[in-house]
């Protein structure tokens, strides 16, 4: 149309309006109902969502003390200890560390009797560090391996074996050798994921909510597998110093009050036996080491119920450290974990050929 | 009439090679293997793509009159050019599939007359031979700035450090909910999914890249540009697209126009990648075209055909002209002593620019790394990041240790294994020599040296235990000590704890103290370059092995 006029000047012409059309009444009706459905449903959505306004809150942690300890059976030993003679032969061999732990676990009166039938057992080595298993810093794989056979002979259910790296997971888990000797024995080995953790209200002093890794909040049975080593800020890192391994978060900031957290993680998470390393420990540059002249062979496993004694009695046998000297075994023991004066209990000593 | 299957051909091994660069891609990463025990190695990271790739053989080659590892192995691509032309880029640059594939979209602004009108050659698609003269002479030079160019480069840089990091973040995003879900069912499938994704394409963990945001639409931005122009980028820009052109120059296939059945349709120019004129009447560009072969289908009357040793004008050589190519010269020539003329090099280095362990001294380095972005992609501790301005303007994109984020593992050397030109050289955990008698039985790799800040570390400042430091310090014996002292709290009550200290003759400087302090935001302790190995000159000690 505009096309055809180019070029000439439009003469002013009175434009012819086309008759003016409304809406069918039925039509402007419906026009009406949905405007007005429409601003009804936002008046209606804009106050509902006023009244929903609320300052967000942290959802409420669980409160959830674990307790996997078994009854007592006081003709058994609380405590154990297995050892191959070091005079005889002070070289490491494979073999040696599943001996030892079937030899403790038989003193203890055998594993039937912390693992029943359809449990889930959770084994919770110390898998912390990118190290090899002759450096000493990650718990004996072959041990943990033993463990994960006798769980299966109980008749458990799942058998997981996890941890809360402290370096790089996939390096630690690796060369640690635990991930393969777990796994060669059917477990589930878990690398930690920082989306399974669960906030929970640990109740300590100085420990309150904190998030902890999902599969220890799962199991029925709890086995907790430390090494010793040696530690600038305590002296040594034992059995309940493992415990670190179940929490997420800033944990780096334990240090602080590191004989209350202790405390706090030990009178958490209560484990159904507790089964210690000693085949080498690190004597020096803990809990890190590296070099092979920190490392002490010892081919000794000490294992109990006890978990008060166990740290007290392997502090004193291989740091000389006195209950006195790691004040949160008495702060353990205050809250009726166990005693610090090992000497008191049942104690079964074996010495292997 | 029968159709030539060879489309067909080109499509399978577009596809086969972009899916298998992705997969190295998303492999050269440090993932859980079950049953492995001992040193950490990966079977199949990303770098074999760059061992195939000339223009980063050719510059490693001028920069240091050498060739690095793999890189002898470009020859499969640059020799079968010599034959075949530009075939690399239309059958196998995941690059330019990409750009294929966009480009072949729907778009507005490319159909009918424009569509061939865009698809006709453009005096703008010599620019890409500027850029490769410039790149080179640069190289030669001692920059590999042409890395920020290089098509593997991008691709690496942009996919691994911002596109598959926002997948695993959105694919996070969906499972998360499904997984905390009450019900069973939604629960089971979340967690599924999560197994089998956490397998196949999902890192082991999140990471996030410094600058990812920029990266991933920078390379958006290039792959939408092919909606308007078809493979604007391999036509204009690409440094490689534009060394296979020169060498294609000799090459014994070619295209045939049967110049009397041509009645000028144009319907050739339709779905042309290169831009190279396969219309009758003109001479064939060889130098641009890309071996696609949609030109030979959609010819009504058959009058297109790639043959070989035919004899017929073209126009062989790249359209530069003796100006362009001087052009290029000076500014290769013009580009490295105008960035040397920045600061960055020197004694105004920037004193948290860490290198990788096994990184070479900076004006090495410099001469040698791409920013291809692969030893940011595997570092499993997400600690290497690209730098903006740490290494001065001319090392944009190199990576940097960011120990806030993640420090480097002691016996971790896959950056220096996935490194394709040797600018963090190869070695071995034994060589890197962390972890057993630093400083005096053997001679560590030194990424620098960790410092106290006294005013902020807890057993300093503000009476409180902590060493985490010391607990993680990775070497034996351990670079941090601590000093029992005797301090006061705020209630007046004297406690004795332990003060650490570092002894900088054993310190590597990876970075773990920084990274466990308590005091995240501004740590405590530090580790700047300073007493870094690859440097002879920013030592600290007189003597220090």
């Amino acid at each position: 149309m505009a096309g055809e006029s180019a070029g000439k000047p439009d003469l002013i012409t009175p434009q012819v309006l086309p008759p003016r059309q409304s809406l069918t009444r039925r039509d402007a009706m419906l026009q009406l109902l949905r405007v007005g459905g429409i601003a009804a449903g936002a008046g209606g959505a804009a106050y509902w969502l006023s009244e929903r306004s609320s300052r967000p809150v942290p959802a409420a942690p669980e409160q959830a003390r674990r307790d996997h300890r078994i009854v007592a059976e006081p003709h058994l030993p609380a405590l154990t200890v297995v050892q191959y003679p070091m005079e005889k032969d002070a070289a490491a061999h494979p073999g040696e560390p599943r001996a030892l732990v079937q030899k403790a676990l038989e003193n203890l009166g055998g594993i039937r009797r912390f693992v029943g039938r359809q449990d889930v057992v959770v084994i919770k080595p110390n898998i912390a560090w990118d190290r090899t298993p002759e450096q000493a810093a990650n718990t004996n794989p072959e041990l943990v391996g033993e463990v994960v056979r006798q769980c299966w002979s109980a008749g458990a259910r799942r058998v997981v074996v996890t941890d809360v790296s402290c370096n790089e997971p996939r390096r630690c888990f690796q060369r640690s050798g635990i991930q393969a000797a777990a796994r060669a024995e059917g477990a589930e080995v878990i690398l930690p994921d920082p989306e399974r953790f669960r906030e929970v209200d640990m109740g300590g002093v100085a420990l309150k909510s904190w998030p902890v890794f999902t599969p220890f909040l799962e199991a029925d049975k709890l086995i907790n597998l430390p090494i010793a080593k040696h530690h600038e800020l305590t002296g040594a890192t034992l059995g309940m110093k493992n415990w670190y391994g179940i929490l997420g978060g800033q944990r780096n900031r334990l240090h602080q009050q590191i004989h209350q957290s202790l405390a706090d993680l030990a009178s958490f998470m209560l484990p159904t036996v507790t089964i210690m390393d000693c085949y080498r420990i690190l004597v020096r540059n803990g809990p890190t080491g590296g070099n092979l002249e920190d490392v002490a062979l010892k081919k000794t496993i000490v294992a109990g119920t006890d978990p008060v004694a166990l740290d007290a009695y392997v502090a004193k046998a291989y740091w000389n450290l006195d209950p006195a000297d790691l004040p949160y075994l008495q702060m353990a023991a205050n809250r009726g974990l166990g005693t610090v004066e090992y000497d008191t209990l049942p104690v079964k000593v074996s010495q292997l050929v | 009439m029968a159709r030539s299957r060879l489309p067909l051909l080109r499509r399978i091994s577009q596809v086969f090679f972009l899916l298998a660069f992705i997969a190295l891609l998303v492999f050269t990463s440090l993932r859980p293997t079950p049953g492995a025990t001992g040193d950490i190695h990966l079977r199949a990271p990303v770098r074999l793509f760059f061992e195939w790739d000339p223009l980063v053989a050719v510059a490693n080659a001028f920069a240091t009159h050498a060739l690095y590892r793999g890189l002898f192995w470009s020859l499969i691509i640059l020799v079968p050019t010599l034959f075949l032309g530009r075939f690399f880029c239309g059958w196998i640059c995941p690059m330019g599939t990409l750009q294929h594939f966009v480009g072949n979209m729907p778009s507005e602004s490319k159909r009918g007359k424009q569509r061939i009108e865009s698809n006709r050659y453009k005096r703008w698609q010599t620019i890409k031979y500027v850029v490769l003269i410039a790149g080179l002479v640069a190289a030669f030079f001692g920059s590999m700035a042409i890395g920020w160019l290089d098509p593997f480069s991008l691709l690496v840089r942009s996919i691994g450090l911002a596109l598959l990091p926002a997948f695993n973040f959105a694919v996070r995003a969906v499972l998360a909910p499904m997984e905390h879900s009450h019900i069973a069912g939604i629960k089971a499938t979340g967690e599924t999914l999560h197994n089998v994704l956490q397998a196949t394409v999902l890192d082991f963990r999140q990471t996030h890249f410094a600058q990812g945001l920029v990266l991933g639409v920078l390379f958006i931005v290039i792959l939408a540009a092919s909606l308007r122009v078809t493979r604007l980028w391999c036509r204009s820009i690409c440094p490689l697209g534009a060394l296979l052109g020169v060498v294609s120059r000799w090459s014994i296939l070619g295209l045939h126009k049967d110049a009397d059945s041509c009645d000028r349709c144009n319907r050739c120019l339709l779905n042309c990648q290169g831009g190279d004129d396969p219309i009758g009447g003109v001479p064939w560009r060889k130098s641009e075209c890309l071996m696609c072969m949609n030109c030979v289908d959609s010819c009504p009357h058959h009058s297109l055909v790639f043959q070989f040793f035919r004899k017929e004008r073209e126009i062989a050589s790249p359209d530069i002209g003796r100006r362009k190519a001087v052009t290029g010269l000076a500014a290769g020539a013009a580009v490295v002593p105008l960035m040397r003329a920045n600061t960055g090099l020197g004694k105004s280095r920037h004193d948290r620019l860490l290198r990788p362990p096994g990184a070479l001294d900076e004006t090495d380095f410099l001469s040698r790394c791409i920013r291809c972005g692969e030893c940011m992609k595997v570092c499993p501790n997400n600690s290497l990041h690209p730098t903006l301005e740490e290494a001065g303007l001319e090392g944009l994109w190199t990576p940097t240790l960011v120990p806030r984020i993640g420090y480097c593992e002691p016996s971790c050397v896959l950056c220096s294994e996935v490194c394709p030109t040797g600018a963090i050289w190869q070695i071995t955990p034994k060589e890197k020599g962390w972890v057993v008698g630093v400083g005096s039985q053997n001679k560590p790799v030194r990424l620098g040296t960790a410092f106290y800040d006294r005013g902020r570390c807890l057993p300093w400042a503000e009476a409180t235990d902590c060493i985490v430091c010391e607990e993680w310090c990775p070497v034996s014996p351990k670079a941090i000590y601590v000093e029992e002292a005797q301090v006061v709290d705020s209630a007046g009550n004297t406690k004795t704890l332990k003060q650490p200290r570092v002894d900088p003759s054993r310190c590597v400087g990876c970075g773990a103290c920084e990274y466990a302090c308590p005091l995240q935001e501004r740590p405590a302790v530090y580790v700047t370059s300073i007493g870094e190995s690859r440097s002879p000159t920013s030592q600290i000690l007189l003597n220090r092995k």
